[in-house]
């Protein structure tokens, strides 16, 4: 038995998958969930094998949710989006669906998910995706972290820096710091450049907070933050720092 | 270029005015002041000036094909001398083989030889000036023509890529609806066909310059609604006024549609809770003034300054048809995004 969520904010769009889902007796389906923040507590309470999708959804969309569950069902993305913008991310879910779609086509989806689940090779399918998601998105407006059992979106221009730590990056922010399963160079890669230099192996920051650039032991330097945050600069970081504040 | 001043009417009327009084003078200025004898001074005056005619036109043929660049105009004085010089050979040489009968006459054409030379000069030099000057203008007229013509299409393609970007995501969850509704409530969803036919035809049929009532805008802005409203459910609700006046107020087609577009998505992407989008419009200082208005989530959003493509477009599309940056207007207040925009009613 699969066992399934549905996740969209729109009923019509529920409404046609569940109809859908009636010619598959092998899938029960669990949960129906409104947005991305039921989304994320329906997996986490009932850590489903497959999922389907809505893209553009309230507060978080469904490549944020992705990002904020440790569990990782197969994703199956129900969506208008265009072609083209899906395309790029198409191999790495169990397939894409776009609306409005047929039975066959619905069926041919679940046929693809029993092959991969059938094949000895399968394994989580969602990491792969958000790399790949991340490289095309366009650059990120807010960064989407959990706290404990809440979810906290944090607009861009309040993150202080950014540090590495562990396996995860640490955000610092005036509400504090908040840790995500991510690597440095996702940030580097998916926030704006203009705001946001990397000065460090293990430092990326927001020069809009920076006031001060000291010099620090020899080729270094060290930036003063309006936080009081001190970030270091190595002598590449100072380069890019000097460039992208045009000095 | 294929045309010359000469070839307006009333400009030939007015050349050959011209061409007529001053030889009129000529006569006068001969028979009277100089007391030369009426035979002769007519065959002067009809023989000097038949030839002026003739050099000015051949100057002003000239210029049709060439038109000197700026900073060239010693080649028009190097054009009208040669011209004028030629000209007072055939005078001197023609009047004089002419008329050799009378010494005395012979002897002024010789005085006056210097003095026609001037003449001739000053005059196709006036010939050349203007011919110069109406082709320029002309040039000018028609570069301005062209620039306009591709601005204009410019513009016209801008207009329509603009609207192109702002429809498919909204008609493919439609049909999407339609479909989930064909099963379970198939009357609901001939009537979603219905509507939604009726919004794309209203799109397709109208033109983008093209302004239409603010009556009409509020019947189609409907048609989105309520298929809107079928899609997100009892999320969604509006609430529309308007004041009587406004009813025959002009705006352009097709504009608020989007503006009313980013309302609902900003309203309904931003927030999980049920989302009121409210219409008002009304006239102001002969203004049609529209104001919408959706909640948004004051913790998490920004919309002072992400106010995203959908409103810049209709920016640019303000600026497009008005000239004027300051037709739209976003302000945000308690949890309240509102949209302000003044159409100009001409």
């Amino acid at each position: 038995m699969i066992r399934a969520i549905i996740i969209d904010d729109e009923p019509l769009a529920r409404m046609i998958v569940k109809e859908y889902l009636q010619q598959h007796s092998g899938v029960e389906l669990l949960a129906e969930c409104n947005d991305g923040f039921e989304g994320v507590k329906a997996i986490q309470q009932h850590k489903p094998d497959l999922i389907f999708l809505d893209i553009q959804m309230p507060k978080i969309n469904g490549f944020e949710m992705l990002e904020l569950i440790d569990h990782s069902p197969a994703v199956i993305f129900t969506t208008a989006f265009d072609e083209y913008a899906i395309k790029a991310f198409e191999s790495h879910a169990i397939d894409y669906l776009l609306k409005p779609f047929s039975q066959d086509r619905f069926n041919k989806a679940l046929q693809k998910l029993a092959d991969q689940f059938s094949s000895p090779s399968h394994s989580t399918v969602s990491r792969p995706l958000l790399e790949t998601v991340s490289q095309i998105a366009p650059q990120n407006q807010r960064i989407v972290v959990k706290n404990g059992s809440k979810i906290k979106i944090i607009p861009v221009e309040d993150v202080f820096y950014l540090e590495a730590a562990d396996d995860y990056v640490k955000i610092h922010t005036k509400e504090g710091s908040f840790l995500k399963n991510k690597t440095m160079n996702h940030f580097e890669q998916s926030l704006d450049k203009n705001l946001f230099v990397r000065t460090h192996r293990s430092c990326i920051v927001n020069i809009q907070q920076i006031t001060r650039i000291d010099p620090y032991e020899k080729d270094n330097h060290i930036a003063i933050l309006k936080s009081g945050g001190r970030v270091s600069v190595s002598k590449s970081g100072y380069a890019k720092l000097k460039g992208v504040l045009g000095i | 270029m294929s045309s010359s001043p000469l070839t307006k009417t009333k400009n030939r009327l007015i050349f050959s005015g011209a061409w007529l009084i001053w030889s009129a003078m000529y006569f006068k200025m001969l028979f009277f002041d100089w007391q030369i004898e009426w035979s002769y001074a007519l065959i002067d005056t009809l023989t000097t000036n038949g030839l002026l005619l003739v050099t000015c036109l051949l100057v002003m043929i000239n210029l049709r094909f060439y038109n000197p660049t700026k900073g060239k105009f010693f080649h028009l004085v190097i054009l009208c001398i040669a011209a004028s010089a030629l000209y007072t050979i055939i005078i001197r040489f023609g009047l004089a083989s002419l008329l050799t009968a009378n010494t005395s006459y012979s002897l002024f054409v010789e005085k006056s030889i210097a003095l026609r030379f001037d003449m001739a000069f000053l005059i196709t030099g006036c010939a050349a000036l203007i011919s110069t000057l109406w082709h320029s203008q002309e040039d000018q007229r028609e570069n301005e023509h062209r620039k306009t013509e591709a601005e204009k299409m410019a513009r016209d393609a801008e207009l329509f890529k603009l609207r192109q970007q702002l429809q498919p995501h909204f008609l493919f969850n439609s049909l999407n609806s339609i479909s989930a509704l064909a099963i379970s409530q198939p009357h609901l969803a001939r009537k979603m066909i219905q509507q939604l036919s009726d919004f794309l035809r209203g799109t397709l049929k109208k033109e983008e310059q093209q302004q239409i009532n603010w009556i009409e805008e509020l019947q189609f802005l409907n048609l989105y609604l309520e298929i809107e409203k079928v899609r997100f459910g009892h999320r969604l609700s509006t609430e529309i006024t308007s004041t009587p006046e406004s009813n025959s107020k002009q705006l352009p087609a097709l504009l608020l549609q989007p503006l009313v577009e980013n309302a609902i998505k900003f309203g309904l992407y931003d927030t999980t809770d049920s989302v009121k989008i409210s219409i008002h419009a009304k006239v102001e200082n002969n203004f049609l003034i529209v104001i919408v208005q959706n909640p948004f989530d004051k913790d998490t959003s920004r919309p002072g300054q992400g106010i995203g493509f959908g409103l810049s477009s209709i920016q640019r599309r303000l600026h497009l048809l008005y000239g004027r940056n300051d037709l739209l207007e976003a302000s945000t207040f308690n949890g309240l995004y509102t949209i302000t925009l003044k159409i100009p009613q001409l």
